[in-house]
C-alpha cells in the first residue's frame, strides 16, 4: 500500500551487510527436572527452537507475540542472559558464544536491557545518582569525577528528567519517571543495543506515549539500534522498522514494519491482527475478526510439523502436520523479498484459493503440565465469526 | 438512543427503565484535612441489555465505583454517599445480609486477576457448585452437573475433568472464562467486569470479549465494562462514560464519543494511543505530566495543569457537567470550559483500509 511516505519519518537503517546483531539458529531449552535426591531431566520447555534473527546497525527490531511463546528469552538469550543450548549470536562481528568472564562483562556495555517493571529493576535503596553511576563505574566511565557529573546531566536531560532527580529514590517517581530513569541507565555506558523488554506496557497511555516518543528520539540522538520486544501489535508496528512475528519459540513470519500489516501472509498474524481492538466503532463494527480457540500448545510438548497446525483454520491435511515449514520468501506479486513467511501454503491462502475451515474445540494441555503425550489432545479449534454490520 | 420503548431491539443497546441507576455517588478515604474522594458526585443509568463503560487510567476513580455498586469497600476508613437504585431498592442502605442474598445472584462480578479471585485449595467445579447451592439452594448433584454446563457454556473444552482441577492448572484465559461462568451461575441482571482481559493475551482477549458481547445480546444482562484500553470500548460499549480525578468529564454513545471527542482529555487519549489504520511513524502526541500534575476540582478544572486548550476559569471555576452547547444530541453531556472544536483525530486518520464501510448510520 502507501510504502513510499514512510521512509522520510524514519531513520534511515544501515545497509543491508551492516549487520549488528546476527543469530543463527539459536535453542534455549530449560530442562524439566524431577525426583528428590537424584535429579533426572524428564523433558525440556523448547522455549526458543530455531530462531535466525539479522538486525541491522540503527534500525528497530519488533518482536511480537503472545505470553509463553519465548519472546523475552529470546531477547535475554541474545545478550547472553540466559544459557544457550544451540546456535550462534553474533555481536557487531563478534560470536558472543566464545567470550567468557571477564572479556564478556567488558562487552555488556554495548548491549543494555531496558525492562517492563520499572520499579522492580531499580534498587530501591539507591538514589538515582548511584544507580547511573553504578554502571558506570563498573565500565570504567566514571574515573573523572567531573566528567561524569556531566554525564549525568546530560543523560537526564536526555531522557526528560529534571537535574533534581539525581537525589531522588525510585519511590520517589511516577511510573512514567521510573521508566525515564531505566532508560537512563541503559544509555549510560553508552550502548549500540538496547533490548527492551515491553517498554511500556505497564504505563498508562498518555504516559506511554510519552515514553514511545522519548525512544524515538533518543535513537537518532545517539544512532542506538533496539529490539523491542512487546505483545502490543500497535505499539510495536509504530515504532519498529522490521518486525518478527513469533509463535512457540521460533519466527513465523518477519516483514518490514507496513507490509506485515498491510499484507500479513501467515495465518498466525492474520488472527493476531484481526484480534487487536481498534479504537474506532467504524472499524471495530465493520472488520471480520478470526477467533482462535483454544490457548497456545505446551512448549515442552510442542506440536509436530508446523508449530501452529493445531489452531490454524486453513491446516491441510498431512503436509501441515508431518514437515515443519521453513521462513522462506514467497512468490506473490507486490511481496517483497524482505517479507518472509513460515508457512507451506502461504501463497494459495494469499490467493484465496484455500479457504477457511472450522476447527474444533477440543482440549489442550496446559504448557506447564510437563511433556506426557496425551493421545487424544492434540488440536484445539477454531471458530471464524463476522462482526454484525451496523453500518448503514 | 430511543427513551420511548416503540421501535424495541435495537440489538445491544437496551431499552426502557434503568435497571440500575446510580446518583451523585461520592466516596471519600479518610477524614478531615486529609480527605480524599476517589469518586466524586458520579450519576449514570443502565438499561438491561446495555453496555456501559467507565473508561479512564489508574487513578480516575472507576474501580472504586465499581465496589462501591457492589459494596466491596471496606467496612472503615471510607464514607460512601449518595445513591445506587438497583430495581427500585437503593443498595447502599441495604444491610450486609440482604447485599449478600443479591450479590451473585443478581448483581456479579469479574475481576482483572482471575488467579487471586479464584480459591487456590478448592477444585473450581466446588467453588463453581458453591454459588448454586448458596442462591439457588440446589443439591450438590444438581449443581454439579449445571456447572459442568456452565463451563461449556464458556468454551472451557472437557469440563468434566476441568471441574476437578484446582485454579493453578488452569491457563489464564480459562480461568477468566472460568470466573465468567461463576458470575452467570444464578443468571445476573447486572454484571460489572472490571478490566477483564487486562491480564490476557490479545487473541484470548478476542475469545472473552466476543463471550461478553453474546452474552449481552442474547440474555439481555446489562453490563458494566471498567476498562483503560479505548480499543476494548470502540467494539463493546454502547455509552462510554470517561472519567477524570474521580468525576465524569464526558458521556457519549461510542460512536459519537470516537468520532467527535470534545473534553480535551478525552481527545488526548485518543491521540497518544498508536493505532494499526493510522500512517506508521506518526509522532504520538502524548497528554503532557501525568495525574500527580492534578489540582483539587474545588478550584477549577483538574484537568487543567495537563490541557492544551486552558482558559482562564479552568483555574476558578468548577465545570458541570451539562449537556453539550453545541447540540450535539441530549444524550451527550460534557464537563469543559473550552471544549475541543476539532477533532484531533482528523489528520491522523489517514491510513484507513478502504473497505471500510461501516460508519456511524
Amino acid at each position: 500500500m502507501s510504502t513510499a511516505t514512510r521512509e522520510s519519518t524514519q531513520p534511515q537503517p544501515g545497509s543491508e551487510e551492516d549487520l549488528l546483531v546476527d543469530v543463527r539458529g539459536l535453542k534455549v531449552h530449560f530442562p524439566i527436572k524431577k525426583g528428590v535426591i537424584i535429579d533426572r531431566t524428564v523433558g525440556h520447555v523448547y522455549a526458543v527452537d530455531g530462531m535466525d534473527v539479522q538486525i541491522r546497525r540503527g534500525e528497530t527490531y519488533g518482536l511480537v507475540g503472545e505470553s509463553g511463546c519465548g519472546k523475552s528469552t529470546f531477547g535475554r538469550a541474545v545478550l547472553q542472559l540466559e544459557p544457550i543450548t544451540d546456535g550462534e549470536v553474533h555481536f557487531d562481528g563478534v560470536d558472543l558464544s566464545t567470550l567468557k568472564g571477564e572479556k564478556l562483562r567488558t562487552h555488556r556495555r554495548h548491549m543494555q536491557m531496558v525492562f517492563q517493571d520499572p520499579l522492580g529493576s531499580l534498587d530501591p535503596r539507591q538514589t538515582v545518582e548511584q544507580l547511573l553511576l553504578e554502571g558506570m563505574r563498573a565500565h570504567g566511565m566514571a574515573r573523572d569525577g567531573k566528567a561524569a557529573r556531566d554525564r549525568l546531566s546530560e543523560l537526564l536531560t536526555a531522557v526528560g528528567l529534571p537535574k533534581a532527580a539525581l537525589s531522588k529514590y525510585p519511590h520517589e517517581f511516577s511510573g512514567g519517571q521510573r521508566q525515564r530513569v531505566g532508560i537512563a541507565r541503559a544509555l549510560s555506558v553508552d550502548p549500540q543495543l538496547i533490548v527492551a523488554d515491553e517498554p511500556v506496557s505497564a504505563l498508562d497511555v498518555s504516559v506511554q506515549a510519552q515514553v514511545i516518543n522519548l525512544l524515538g528520539d533518543l535513537q537518532d540522538e545517539f544512532g542506538l539500534t533496539y529490539l523491542v520486544i512487546a505483545h502490543d501489535l500497535a505499539v510495536v508496528r509504530h515504532i519498529s522498522d522490521r518486525i518478527g512475528v513469533m509463535y512457540l519459540g521460533s519466527l513465523v513470519e518477519e516483514a518490514d514494519g507496513q507490509d506485515l500489516y498491510d499484507e500479513p501472509l501467515h495465518p498466525y498474524t492474520r488472527a493476531l491482527l484481526s484480534a487487536v481492538p481498534v479504537p474506532d466503532p467504524g472499524v471495530e463494527d465493520a472488520r471480520e475478526q478470526i477467533l482462535l480457540v483454544g490457548d497456545l500448545p505446551s512448549p515442552a510438548n510442542p506440536p509436530a510439523g508446523c508449530r501452529f497446525h493445531t489452531r490454524c483454520p486453513w491446516r491441510q491435511e498431512t503436509r501441515c502436520d508431518d514437515e515443519r515449514p521453513e521462513l522462506r520468501e514467497v512468490q506473490i506479486e507486490g511481496v517483497p523479498g524482505s517479507h518472509r513467511v513460515a508457512c507451506h501454503f502461504a501463497e494459495q491462502i494469499a490467493s484465496g484459493e484455500l479457504a477457511m475451515h472450522s476447527v474444533e474445540a477440543v482440549e489442550d494441555e496446559p504448557y506447564w503440565a510437563g511433556p506426557e503425550p496425551d493421545e487424544d489432545v492434540d488440536s484445539a479449534g477454531f471458530a471464524a465469526r463476522d462482526m454484525p454490520d451496523t453500518g448503514g | 438512543m430511543t427513551r420511548t420503548a416503540t421501535t424495541s431491539t435495537t440489538t445491544g443497546s437496551g431499552s426502557g427503565e434503568p435497571l440500575l441507576s446510580v446518583r451523585d455517588l461520592s466516596v471519600t478515604f479518610g477524614r478531615g484535612r486529609r480527605a480524599f474522594a476517589a469518586v466524586d458526585q458520579v450519576s449514570f443509568d443502565v438499561r438491561p441489555g446495555q453496555t456501559v463503560g467507565l473508561v479512564g487510567e489508574s487513578g480516575c476513580g472507576k474501580s472504586v465505583t465499581s465496589l462501591a455498586i457492589m459494596g466491596l469497600l471496606p467496612a472503615r476508613g471510607n464514607t460512601v454517599t449518595g445513591e445506587v437504585m438497583f430495581d427500585g431498592q437503593d443498595l447502599l442502605r441495604l444491610s450486609q445480609e440482604q447485599l449478600r442474598e443479591r450479590r451473585g445472584s443478581e448483581l456479579a462480578m469479574i475481576f482483572q486477576d482471575p488467579l487471586s479471585s479464584l480459591n487456590p485449595v478448592v477444585p473450581l467445579g466446588v467453588q463453581v457448585a458453591e454459588v448454586l447451592q448458596a442462591h439457588k439452594g440446589m443439591k450438590s448433584g444438581p449443581a454439579s452437573r449445571k456447572a459442568t454446563e456452565l463451563l461449556n457454556k464458556v468454551g472451557i473444552p472437557d469440563p468434566t475433568r476441568r471441574l476437578k482441577e484446582y485454579p493453578h492448572q488452569l491457563s489464564g484465559g480459562m480461568r477468566q472464562r472460568a470466573l465468567i461462568a461463576m458470575a452467570l451461575a444464578c443468571e445476573p441482571r447486572l454484571l460489572i467486569a472490571d478490566e477483564p482481559t487486562t491480564a490476557l493475551d490479545v487473541t484470548i482477549q478476542a475469545q472473552i470479549l466476543a463471550l461478553l458481547r453474546e452474552l449481552v445480546t442474547e440474555s439481555g444482562t446489562a453490563l458494566i465494562m471498567i476498562t483503560h484500553d479505548l480499543g476494548v470500548v470502540a467494539g463493546l460499549c454502547d455509552q462510554v462514560n470517561v472519567l477524570y480525578g474521580g468525576k465524569v468529564v464526558e458521556r457519549a454513545e461510542r460512536h459519537d464519543l470516537f468520532s467527535r471527542p470534545r473534553h480535551p482529555y478525552t481527545g488526548g487519549l485518543l491521540a497518544s494511543i498508536p493505532r494499526l489504520t493510522e500512517e506508521r511513524g506518526r509522532r504520538l502526541n502524548p497528554v503532557p505530566g501525568s495525574v500527580a500534575d492534578n489540582i483539587p476540582w474545588e478550584g477549577g478544572c483538574a484537568f487543567a495543569p495537563r490541557c492544551a486548550s486552558e482558559v482562564e476559569a479552568c483555574r476558578s471555576t468548577t465545570p458541570e457537567l451539562e449537556p453539550d452547547r453545541d447540540g450535539l444530541g441530549p444524550d451527550r453531556l460534557l464537563r469543559c470550559h473550552h471544549p475541543l472544536e476539532e477533532n484531533p483525530l482528523d489528520d491522523i486518520r489517514t491510513h484507513q483500509p478502504e473497505d471500510t464501510e461501516g460508519g456511524p448510520a
